[in-house]
């Protein structure tokens, strides 16, 4: 070769980056004819966006509700009416044996009665400090629970032990601390047997609970059995039965209790127990789901055909174009790379433009209906990617159509 | 920095040495057809470097099928046809967009310049395809732009140019990445003869800076520039003394 034509080095022949850069002047060309462009696959990949998020949303909810204690706790209480002096009073007292009575129920995990007791004007005090010079503190409230309180209120023992049904029955002097009581009193230790005085008697501590997420006012109580508060102090009823039930076993139970309590007035027991997410509720939303995701679906074979033809009638009104690039030096494979790579970017724009509208939609819906939106980030670029998808599949033909002009024929018509 | 400097002085090996520019031997192209057409029957024509010849004929006598072949955009159908020495006829189509892409430069009747995009980026769009090393790309199209007169229209759309602002905008292009040979297929056909004459000038300074020239047209007072002219008649090619 001669030295003109040596003159000038070969070497940035039509690489990735003018592939993307004539790519983009091809689409940047008709900005009007983009956004049409885009429609369908922004919508099929928002309605996709949308459906996805607000399931997870909902399932977030739903597991929320779950979390919550809400969902396995039953409370029964005395119905009530008020007196003739204005006061609530209880129509009947809710029976000792209920704790028994309920878990013989389906559904029925563990069950306890609670109660408060009056101390009257005895003061709770722990041994053997008794300082006279101390400033009076305000007593801990007094609690009493049937046996299985610890499971029915969802507690967890830090030190010892819970009470049981003996020491229940024989009205054992016992007590079992919350936490906080716990350090009020001074009591951080229960192996070595402390005790404490509810007046002038004195009561064994052999636990200390925490948790009790159902009754948190525990914690800082000093609870005893039901049978020693009836004794000791003279309790006359409960006021609450707390049962910790399977998850959607609240309606039966609501409708089983009352008999269960007393057979012979039901109306007399008044029960709260989480109505179940109900299956039909569920199922409808599922239905609701794939409606959504079909739509999209839908909406996004639309879009990859709708990218089809403007990326097809592009390369039809541009076969000029191809002609001239084809003479300047470019490849069939040059040619339909840079018709793909169009369509690709098309569809990933789409795609883009869909995801981040379905995320301002879920999280619009999620703020007016004050839910925790909860939205997969890997999905929403997987949604975004998908657009990029469609583009390929869109771009296949009209980039093969692209590259079979022939430049001859390309150049007789104009640019 | 002007395209004279980009192309240098015309080459000073011995012509002897060196292969001719645009040889063909034999070349024919007929179109299969019932009778098929003989657009070109068997021509030879050898065109060295530095030299500038025109093809002139009327219209339907060969002359486009004759650039096509030149241009590497279209095979013939017996015979060989050397660009440069290189044998092409039976050459793989990656290695004839090679050679379109770094030896040959076309000015075409109808301008072809892309309406979306710059003046300057319609020039640059010929440095991609041949290889010109990106660094270099943009001060070689502003030279090439220069050297035709347009460095005022840089960033203007061909689309508000006058017909010959545009084609000097095409010999920009087909200069910019140093072909060599431009080849011009009917050059001033769309152009009034004020604006031909700036083309035709042009060209003339273009050959005089050692570029190799093969202009194609119908006009004989266009082809009476050149300084060698071949004719053609129904497919037939003939020197004119
Ligand atoms: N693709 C083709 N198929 C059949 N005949 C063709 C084709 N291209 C050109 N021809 C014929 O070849 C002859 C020469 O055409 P062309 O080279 O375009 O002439 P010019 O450019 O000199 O006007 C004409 O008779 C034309 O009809
Ligand atoms: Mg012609």
């Amino acid at each position: 070769m001669t030295a003109v034509a040596q003159r000038v080095p070969r070497t940035d022949r039509f690489g990735p980056r003018d592939l993307l850069a004539e790519a983009a002047a091809g689409i940047g060309a008709r900005p009007g004819r983009l956004i049409l462009t885009i429609l369908g696959t922004v919508l099929g990949i928002a309605s996709v966006v949308v459906t996805v998020g607000l399931a997870q949303t909902a399932a977030g909810q739903i597991n929320k509700q779950f979390d919550a204690v809400a969902a396995t706790q039953a409370v029964a209480k005395p119905a009530t009416n008020r007196g003739f002096n204005g006061n609530e009073r209880a129509l009947a007292p809710l029976p000792w044996d209920a704790p028994d009575r309920a878990e013989r129920l389906n559904g029925v995990d563990a069950a306890a009665l609670v109660a408060e007791v009056d101390a009257g004007d005895r003061e709770i005090t722990a041994v053997p400090v008794h300082d006279p010079s101390a400033p009076r503190v305000t007593s801990p409230t007094l609690l009493a629970t049937s046996a299985h309180a610890l499971e029915a209120l969802d507690g967890r023992v830090v030190q010892g032990r819970y009470f049981d049904e003996g020491h229940d029955t024989r009205g054992d002097r016992v007590v079992v601390l919350g936490v906080d009581a716990a350090q009020r009193l001074g009591v951080s230790r229960v192996d070595r047997q402390p005790s404490i005085f509810i007046g002038d008697r004195a009561y064994q501590v052999i636990g200390i609970v925490d948790g009790m997420v159902r009754r948190t006012d525990m914690r800082s109580a000093v609870v005893l059995p039901m049978g020693t508060a009836r004794t000791d102090l003279g309790l006359a009823s409960a006021q609450e039965l707390h049962m910790h039930i399977a998850v959607a076993a609240g309606p039966v139970v609501a409708s089983q209790l009352p008999t269960a309590l007393n057979p012979n007035a039901p109306e007399t027991v008044t029960v709260q127990a989480p109505a179940s997410t109900s299956s039909v509720q569920q199922s409808v939303q599922a239905d609701i789901n794939t409606i959504f995701l079909a739509l999209g679906a839908v909406a996004l074979l639309i879009g990859g055909v709708g990218i089809a033809n403007v990326t097809l009638l592009s390369v039809l009104e541009r076969v000029g174009e191809i002609g001239l690039r084809r003479a300047l030096g470019a490849t069939r494979r040059q040619i339909a790379a840079q018709f793909m790579v169009e369509s690709v970017v098309v569809g990933l724009l789409g795609g883009m433009v869909g995801a981040a509208l379905g995320v301002a939609a879920v999280t619009i819906v999620s703020a007016v209906q004050s839910w925790t939106p909860i939205l997969d980030l890997r999905m929403v670029g997987v949604a975004a990617l998908a657009g990029g998808f469609i583009g390929l599949l869109a771009g296949l033909y009209p980039s093969l159509k692209a590259a079979s002009i022939e430049p001859i024929s390309a150049l007789r018509g104009g640019v | 920095m002007t395209v004279l400097d980009l192309l240098g002085d015309a080459p000073t090996e011995s012509p002897s040495e060196v292969p001719p520019v645009v040889e063909l031997r034999g070349t024919a192209r007929q179109f299969p057809g019932d009778p098929p057409v003989h657009a070109l029957h068997p021509a030879d024509l050898s065109v060295g470097a530095g030299e500038y010849l025109s093809v002139v004929g009327p219209s339907g006598s060969g002359k486009s099928t004759l650039l096509n072949l030149l241009g590497l955009l279209d095979r013939p159908s017996d015979g060989e046809y050397l660009l440069d020495g290189i044998p092409t006829a039976h050459a793989s189509e990656r290695e004839r967009a090679a050679l379109r892409a770094g030896h040959i430069g076309f000015v075409f009747q109808a301008f072809h310049l892309l309406p979306h995009r710059s003046v300057l980026e319609n020039v640059l769009l010929a440095t991609i395809y041949s290889g010109v090393p990106r660094a270099e790309r943009r001060d070689r199209a502003v030279a090439a732009l220069e050297r035709v007169g347009l460095s005022h229209r840089l960033d203007f759309p061909p689309t508000v140019l006058s017909g010959g602002e545009r084609q000097r905008t095409a010999v920009a292009r087909a200069v910019v990445s140093q072909p060599r040979v431009l080849l011009a297929d009917e050059p001033t056909g769309n152009l009034d003869s004020e604006s031909s004459e700036a083309v035709l000038e042009l060209f003339d300074e273009l050959h005089a800076g050692g570029l190799t020239l093969l202009v194609i047209t119908h006009e004989d007072d266009v082809s009476a520039r050149a300084q060698r002219r071949v004719r053609i008649a129904d497919g037939h090619l003939r020197e004119i003394a």
